[in-house]
């Protein structure tokens, strides 16, 4: 048994909101700066080099990367031997976004209720995802999520019998038609399988993996090298502007799933792909 | 091309701009995004002033994170406009004469675009700390309580932008895209 103290929480998921605003995770800072290098188009490769400009800005004058601070989105994958003391995980993961977003001259994007929509001046609540694990450890994935490519992404209920060829197609629509929207280059984080609800949850959390890893699964793997190509031949480009540089990456979960289904799940995120990670 | 232009802007200088050509705006814009423009239409649904005026002005699609001490705004990147569409001819139509933000507009707004010689710019997206560095100041004027979504009035120096769809009704999301896609 090991006991942490959920003050601990809130200092952690605090420090990571602020973090995660000013500072890309290495992996997507790489993918960047590569991509500014490679990009074929005049004016995207323009386009690219000011988001190097504003990465730096970022950093040094303490200005968020992107004004679209997100929602927190917050995984905690929670060891089993892990006793919490000291009050409500929930509240302390709140308490974490709230010190965080008002200490750290975030913005507030948070509305109390989808159709009444008034702000709630905090940035809460989180979007927390809790998965009980083996050991005595605590990792903490702070995603912050901006909207613009947030309402671009999609899920499609397709059916056995469209296999492999109808989740290309899937991912492709959606990527298509998120284009300028999505702020690109973008990272296109896909969920195949599960139920309605797991296919989405795979995608979103697929955006935390790093850039620089594949799918263990092989055929996993060349589908997200062969997506990945695929997209950025569309000519959307950075900024949306024309050019070869769409996506950064393509990064794929997949779950067993029903004999009748075969759910996909394809979250955009904009090229301020923020995911900081600890482990307590 | 590369054109530096004041805002307010002429309706001349408006129907010169070609989608492609890099701006950069120099004067005074107003910040206004969904809430702002809901709260517009309603004024204009009752018959009452809209709290800015429209003709020769320029909106930014846009809500800052706050400011630090001693600077004039946060982050400062442009939003999705299609958000906004619903809204923006009938601006358009009482003289807004540019818009900037980002992504694609519907049809009516191309319609409202042409019909009244204006132009829609993009500014480049997730670019918020970079884009801050153009904004000398910002007051808020009018929505106060609408947070992050109030309008602001900010003086601007050579912020840059790219006129997406002009005058004409050209679109460079549509041709741009078509030159570099091999699929």
């Amino acid at each position: 048994m090991r006991t942490i103290e959920t003050k601990e929480i809130t200092r952690n998921i605090k420090e990571m909101c602020i973090e995660a605003n000013h500072f890309l995770s290495k992996d997507m800072a790489c993918a960047m700066a590569q991509a500014a290098q490679t990009e074929e188009s005049p004016l995207g490769k323009q386009i690219l080099g000011q988001l190097q400009d504003n990465l730096e800005i970022a950093g040094k004058d303490m200005i968020p990367i992107c004004q679209d601070t997100g929602m927190a989105v917050i995984f905690l994958e929670i060891g089993q031997d892990v006793h919490f003391t000291g009050g409500d995980l929930t509240d302390a993961v709140n308490e974490g976004v709230r010190q965080g977003y008002t200490e750290g001259y975030l913005r507030k994007s948070v509305v109390s209720d989808p159709l009444i929509r008034e702000n709630t001046k905090d940035n809460t609540p989180a979007v927390l995802h809790c998965e009980i694990v083996p050991g005595g450890k605590v990792k903490i994935t702070v995603a912050p999520k901006g909207f613009g490519s947030e309402n671009m992404s999609r899920i499609f209920m397709l059916k056995p019998a469209d296999g492999i060829e109808g989740v290309k197609d899937a991912v492709l629509t959606a990527v298509r038609d998120a284009g300028p929207n999505a702020c690109p280059p973008m990272v296109v984080g896909v969920g195949i399988g599960g139920t309605f609800e797991k296919c989405a949850l795979m995608a979103k959390h697929a955006l935390t993996r790093s850039l620089d890893t594949h799918s263990d699964i092989s055929y996993i793997k060349e589908l997200e090298e062969e997506m990945l190509a695929k997209i950025n031949r569309t000519g959307i480009g950075p900024g949306g502007l024309g050019g070869t540089t769409t996506a950064l990456a393509v990064n794929i979960e997949t779950y067993p799933t029903h004999i009748a289904g075969l759910p996909v799940a394809v979250n955009i995120c904009c090229h301020v792909n923020r995911h900081a990670v600890r482990v307590l | 091309m590369e054109r530096h232009i004041t805002a307010p802007i002429d309706k001349e200088t408006a129907s010169k701009l070609r989608a492609g050509d890099y701006v950069y705006l120099t004067g005074t814009i107003y910040t206004a995004r969904d809430a702002a423009h809901k709260r517009m239409q309603e004024a204009l649904e009752k018959g009452e002033a809209l709290p800015i005026a429209m003709e020769g002005n320029v909106i930014y699609y846009m809500g800052p994170s706050p400011a630090r001490e001693g600077r004039p705004i946060g982050s400062a990147g442009p939003t999705t406009a299609s958000r906004m569409d619903k809204y923006a001819p009938a601006l358009l139509d009482m003289g807004l004469i540019g818009m900037i933000g980002k992504g694609k507009r519907s049809q009516a707004v191309k319609d409202a675009i042409v019909r009244n010689g204006a132009v829609y710019f993009a500014a480049v997206g997730g670019a918020g700390a970079l884009l801050a560095g153009s904004v000398k100041s910002s007051e808020v004027i009018a929505y106060d309580d609408l947070g992050t979504e109030a309008i602001r009035r900010l003086t601007v120096e050579n912020f840059p932008a790219i006129v997406v769809i002009d005058a004409e009704g050209q679109d460079l999301y549509e041709t741009a895209v078509q030159e570099y896609c091999t699929l």
